[in-house]
Order: structure tokens, then C-alpha cells, then sequence
């Protein structure tokens, strides 16, 4: 991403705060996959863990089960953060790698 | 660089970011980086009933290199400003 002035900081468009998030993917051929992001660079390549295609027809929806992903950031159209509900912040919360990243200085 | 520091003056403002996709969201800008990737706020996508998966998501972060447009509203343009940005890179480089 940029490199931040001191005034960036507040203004980041980095990934860093949707680490640990579960995140809804879109890529150039239409798929969404469906993850918790664990990782991210400058190139919006993204390693989400517990990857599920979603297939949706209509009204009718299948999850695909893939484990962990890396995706090539050049086909990520958009990363969507999605509504969390509140069991899923709970235990996101015990052990998580953002913790482990402190020295990124996100909040 | 130039529209780098015009997106950067627009943060807070609401925009339609039309990709390459023909997925048109509207949003709050909340920041923009030197390839002109972008994160909205309270994101809701333009036709919604087309695209149902994107109803939870409430923020985003869009690749600059998939955007078609940014659609801003009328106010959100100094013309002469800009203008007077582009000639002076234009001098410049």
C-alpha cells in the first residue's frame, strides 16, 4: 500500500484492519470466496483460512469447503468486511494474529 | 499523484465506484492509496437484488485496478482547481 505520512496513518486503505476478519472475496471470474483473513501484502494478495466458495442461484445458496487460500491480488475485485455476529467476536478475540502484529501501530 | 491528492480531499464524501465488473457500490470514501485502491463505508451496492452476496458487507476495500468510475456528486469538484493541479503537472512533467 502507500508509504504514510504521519497524517496517513488515520487514512490507511491497507488490509491490516480486516486481519482476523471474516471477509467476503470477489475475483475477476466471479467467484466469492468466503474467509478469515490471516494475511495480506502490497499486492492485496490475501491468505484466508477456512475458505469457502459460496454458489448462488436464485435464491438458493451451497458453501464449498477449500481450507486455506492464498489469492493472487491481482484478481481481487473488491474485499468486502461482513456484519459479525457477537460469538464470532468472542472468540476471535483469544489469540489472533493481529495481537502477534503490534508492531504494525494500527489503532 | 495528482488523483491521488483529489481522492484524498474527497474522504468523507459519498461516492459510486462503478468496476470493471459492472458492480456499481455506493459509499462513504474513507481512504484512498497511491494506486488508487479504495475503502468505503456503509457500503450498499447500486442493484442489490442482483447481487445478493453483497448484502452483509458493510465496508470494503476495492482494488484501484478494477474500478471503471468514481461517480461523485456535482459540489464534489473544483474545476478550476483542478485545472489549475493538472496544467501545473502538466508543466512539470
Amino acid at each position: 500500500m502507500s508509504w504514510a505520512g504521519p497524517e496517513d496513518i488515520y487514512l490507511s486503505t491497507s488490509l491490516a484492519n480486516y486481519l482476523d476478519k471474516k471477509l467476503l472475496a470477489l475475483l475477476r471470474d466471479g467467484r466469492k470466496l468466503f474467509g478469515t483473513l490471516r494475511s495480506f501484502d502490497q499486492f492485496a494478495n490475501a491468505v484466508l483460512e477456512g475458505a469457502c466458495e459460496r454458489i448462488i442461484v436464485g435464491d438458493l445458496y451451497c458453501d464449498i469447503p477449500l481450507g486455506l487460500y492464498i489469492i493472487r491480488g491481482e484478481n481481487v475485485v473488491l474485499i468486502g468486511e461482513l456484519a459479525q455476529k457477537a460469538e464470532e467476536v468472542a472468540s476471535d478475540l483469544k489469540g489472533t494474529m493481529k495481537k502477534r502484529m503490534d508492531f504494525l501501530d494500527m489503532d | 499523484m495528482l488523483f491521488f491528492s483529489y481522492f484524498k480531499d474527497l474522504v468523507g464524501r459519498e461516492v459510486t465506484v462503478e468496476l470493471k465488473n459492472d458492480l456499481a457500490i455506493r459509499g462513504t470514501l474513507h481512504s484512498v492509496d497511491q494506486y488508487l485502491n479504495i475503502k468505503l463505508e456503509n457500503t450498499r451496492v447500486v442493484d442489490q437484488d442482483k447481487y445478493p452476496h453483497m448484502l452483509s458487507v458493510w465496508n470494503c476495500f476495492i482494488r484501484g485496478s478494477v474500478v471503471r468510475y468514481v461517480q461523485l456528486p456535482p459540489d464534489g469538484v473544483d474545476v478550476e482547481l483542478l485545472h489549475d493541479a493538472t496544467r501545473r503537472e502538466a508543466r512539470g512533467g
